[in-house]
Parts: structure tokens; sequence; C-alpha cells
């Protein structure tokens, strides 16, 4: 699996977001920033949808990577208990059927579906949605 | 300095689209405008204060207004930029160092939505190449929280947007000065949920200048004093939730720079909310002129619903807010921004509105602008 980032994420099966918690505050935000003021830390892989949105255009390329045909896409904000809130698309769920405070779970999507080697990016979907 | 810094000259030139003139040629215009309403020359001006993000340094105008040596310092603070050129000005007039000077501000910006790349705002690259450096899909998911917590409908949004074009019609200086009726608004296509495209301001072009004077200098010009009572400019404080945020605190989204530039400036003034007549708020978006309302100490969240139903930000209402449209109607050149705001309480309280003029001979008058990276600006004027 090609990831879009190194570091994003943890080896693990299935995967973790790493954070990172800064080592004076404990304040935990993601991406985890370079340097020594911020140690890794695996992220809940579930949590509840705090925010969203859909993406009804196609974002400017650079810096957009994703495919030339573009489909709308959901695209949240995912609060982690006790940890964070990240950004992160949302899959497996149709539009209408997203709504602020639905139970989600770290899943890995394709950046362009129609690629036969894609990139993957983070996402959630809904709990217990599908194996 | 003993009284107030006074406004005694604005200028503008027409926001939106102009072929064939620079940006900088656009801030010139409006200097000359403002020059010939104080009924001063350009050698009289002692210094400058000049904003621009996108159409080059401000500085350059001497060559076009004079070569008097004058001193002009170029400003660029994000969406605040105009904000900050005025807050400086009032600043050297306030200090005694200059009796009278200039803020302008200016911008040119190429069409459709800004292009940012994360390098500029220290984001990895990957974050663009998901597709997440937009600011409509931050302002996005930004009203949607709000609208979730506080009761706020898609109606409500769009009864901002038709009260903006509905103002515009009577401001020469707007850009989109047709009406749209509601269902136009919410009928029309989806930018980013829940905003259609009537909803979001667009990049555009425009020039504003102000003359700033101590008051014993405004006296002898013979202008009626528009006094700025308080100008501050803040940054974020913890738990904002602001554009290009890949995480956000836990509890975030509830603090931000507006309220505390606007508490500021209300203690710096000596009143509140309630004494205010009418208010130009920051709205690149509909829901950021709902959401302004309430940072600015105007009403409690959730309380938007029910002044837009019952139309008291209307011109004839209890606080009209964005009386030229505001950003909506007029876009967003973003160095010039924040002095249009000013350039229209003048209007307002100098009693030149003529079809958008607020009614009952209005005393104060207060802007705001908000900006990326969490930055605000805000003013109160009075006659």
């Amino acid at each position: 699996m090609r990831l879009i980032a190194e570091g994003l994420v943890t080896d693990d099966t299935p995967p973790c977001l790493i954070g990172g918690r800064e080592r004076d505050s404990g304040r935990v935000v993601f991406p985890c920033p370079p340097g020594e003021r911020y140690e890794p830390v695996a992220l809940s892989r579930t949590g509840t949808l705090w925010s969203w949105t859909i993406q009804r255009y196609r974002p400017k390329s650079p810096p957009y990577a994703g495919p030339e045909a573009f489909r709308p896409w959901a695209v949240g904000y995912v609060e982690l208990p006790d940890q964070v809130i990240v950004e992160a698309r949302l899959a497996d769920v149709a539009f209408e059927d997203i709504h602020i405070g639905m139970a989600l779970e770290l899943t890995m999507i394709p950046l362009d579906p129609e690629a036969a080697d894609p990139v993957m990016i983070p996402a959630f979907r809904p709990a217990g949605a599908a194996a | 300095m003993s009284g107030d810094v006074c406004i005694v000259g604005i200028g503008i030139h027409p926001f939106g689209r102009t072929d064939g003139l620079s940006g900088l040629d656009q801030g010139v215009y409006a200097v000359r405008q403002a020059l010939a309403d104080a009924g001063i020359d350009w050698p009289q001006i002692q210094f400058a204060y000049g904003s621009s993000d996108a159409a080059g340094n401000p500085d350059t105008m001497v060559e076009r207004l004079g070569l008097t040596g004058v001193q002009f310092i170029n400003v660029r603070n994000g969406c605040a930029a105009g904000g900050s050129a005025l807050f400086s000005a009032q600043m050297a007039i306030k200090s005694g160092e200059f009796e009278i000077g200039l803020a302008v501000g200016f911008d040119k910006h190429p069409r459709g939505a800004f292009n940012a790349m994360p390098a500029e705002y220290n984001l990895p690259d990957w974050y663009g190449e998901a597709g997440y450096m937009i600011t409509t899909q931050f302002f996005a998911a930004k009203i949607m929280r709000y609208m979730h917590l506080h009761g706020i409908s898609q109606t409500t949004l769009a009864r901002v947007a038709n009260k903006a074009f509905r103002n515009a019609v009577h401001a020469p200086h707007a850009w989109r000065r047709e009406p749209v009726d509601m269902e136009t608004i919410l009928e029309a296509p989806l930018v980013s949920d829940p905003y259609t495209k009537y909803m979001f301001c667009s990049p555009a072009e425009g020039g504003v200048a102000l003359i700033l004077a101590s008051e014993k200098k405004a006296r002898e010009l013979g202008k009626p004093l528009i006094r700025l009572k308080a100008a501050t400019m803040r940054t974020r404080p913890p738990k904002s939730f602001e554009v290009f945020a890949p995480s956000i605190d836990i509890g975030g989204g509830t603090a931000t720079a507006t309220q505390i530039a606007s508490a500021d400036a209300f203690r710096m003034a000596g009143i509140g909310p309630e004494d205010i007549a009418l208010a130009q708020l920051q709205d690149t978006e509909c829901g950021a002129e709902i959401m302004h309302m309430a940072e600015n100490g105007f009403c409690r969240d959730g309380e938007q619903e029910a002044w837009l139903a019952e139309g008291r930000t209307e011109i004839g209402g209890r606080l009209p807010v964005n009386t030229d449209g505001g950003c909506l109607a007029c876009g967003e050149p973003i160095g010039a921004s924040g002095l249009r705001q000013v350039y229209e309480n003048v209007v307002q309280l100098r009693g030149d509105g003529g079809g958008r003029q607020v009614p009952g001979n209005p005393k104060t008058a207060y802007s705001h602008v908000y900006g990326a990276p969490g930055v605000s600006a805000v003013t109160i004027l009075e006659r």
C-alpha cells in the first residue's frame, strides 16, 4: 500500500493515525510535527463526527493531487476522545446520512479510486460499517 | 496629543473587476479622491501606511502622487492588512509625531478561489495533495458546526446574502448590485455544504484611502469631526478554529481573535455593543456575518436566527449590518477590504448614504475584519 506521506499512520493492522504530544503541555496535535518538542503518539481509531462539509468543486492543482475527473467528496473533523479533533475524508457513507455526532472509525481510501496503484489517504467511515 | 484622531478625507475606487487598471492605479485613484474630499494636496500628507496583499508595494505610488520624501510604510497582515494600516496611522498621530497622514489599501487578485500552497502555511505537502488547502471548505465546516450547536438554519444564511445584494443596489462602489431573491440563493449550486455560490464572496479588486488628522488639524480643515474612538488589531487565543487546520484542540472553535479585538475596542471607546448604531462585519461568507454578530458582542450565539427573520440587521433595523453589501456584494481585495468598511462608516456618519443611508442620524459606527490565520481588526467611529 502506497501512503500519501510517511509518518501519518502506524504499521499496525489495522493502522492508527500518528499524532504528536507536546512534551511540555501534553497537548495533542495531528500530524506529528518534526523536532523534539513533540513525541509521536498513536491516536484512537474511533471517534465521533465534530463537523463536516462536501467539497463540490475540484481543488486547484497544484497542490491537489487527486484525479482530473472530479466527483464531490466529504471531509470531516473527527473528535478522538481525550486526544484531538482531526481532519480527514469521510468514506462509505451517503452525503445525506452524514450527521454531527455519528460514530466513526479509521480506514484508508485511495485518493484516486480508478488508479491501478493508488495513493492511500486516511479517512473515517461509520463505525462497524464493514470489515 | 489632545483630542481624538479624526477621519477628514475618504476616497474609493469601485470594487469588482476593472480591466486595464492595476491595483496600484486603483489605490492612487482613491488617494486623489480622499485628498480632494479633505481639501488638501499631496504635499500636506506627512506620512502614509499602505496595504496590499497581491498587487505590489504601496509605497511605489509616491512616483504617481509626488516625490515629496514622505514617510511611507507598507503593511502586509492577511485580511487584517487594511485594519493594521489604519491602526498604525492613528498611532502615528496619537504619538504626537504627526498631525495628518494617510492609510491606503488596494488589491487585485486573480479570478477564482484563493490558491494556497501548504509550505506557505508551514503545513506538509500531503495536506494540499489531499485537497484540504481550500478556504471555502474550512468556512463550510466551521459554520456547519456553529449551525449544529446554535440552531442556525440555511434560510438564515440565505437572508444574509439577500440583504447584502439589496443594500449594494444603493452603493456605487459595490460590485454585485443586482438583488437576488431567496429562492435563487438557496437553490443555486452548492460550493461546499451548506453554502451555495451566492453565499461566498469572491476575490476582487479595489482601492480605498482614508486621511487621518489630529482633532486640532481637523478643526483647521473645517471638516465634520468623525472621531476614531478605537482601533484594535489582535491575534488568536488558544482553542480557536482557523483555516487550514489538520487538527483542532478538543473543545476548540470557541475562542477567537475577534472576541479579543472587539472587547478591547469597546473598552477603549468606553461604550458597549448596545451603543452602536450600525456595523460592518467581515462577511466573506454568509456564516461569517452570523458568527461575527455574536463574537463582536451584538447578540448571543443562536439569537441570529430571530434577528435575521425579524430584519433587525436591515438598513432600517435596530443594528444595520453591512450597509454597502459587505464583502458578499463588494468582493474581497484583501488590502482594501477593511478600509472599505471604515469608508462606508464615514459615509453613513456624514449622512451621505443616499438610498442606503441608515435613518435616525447615526452617531456611532463599528467595523470588523477577520482573516487567516486568526487575525482580527476592529474600529469604532463616533460623530
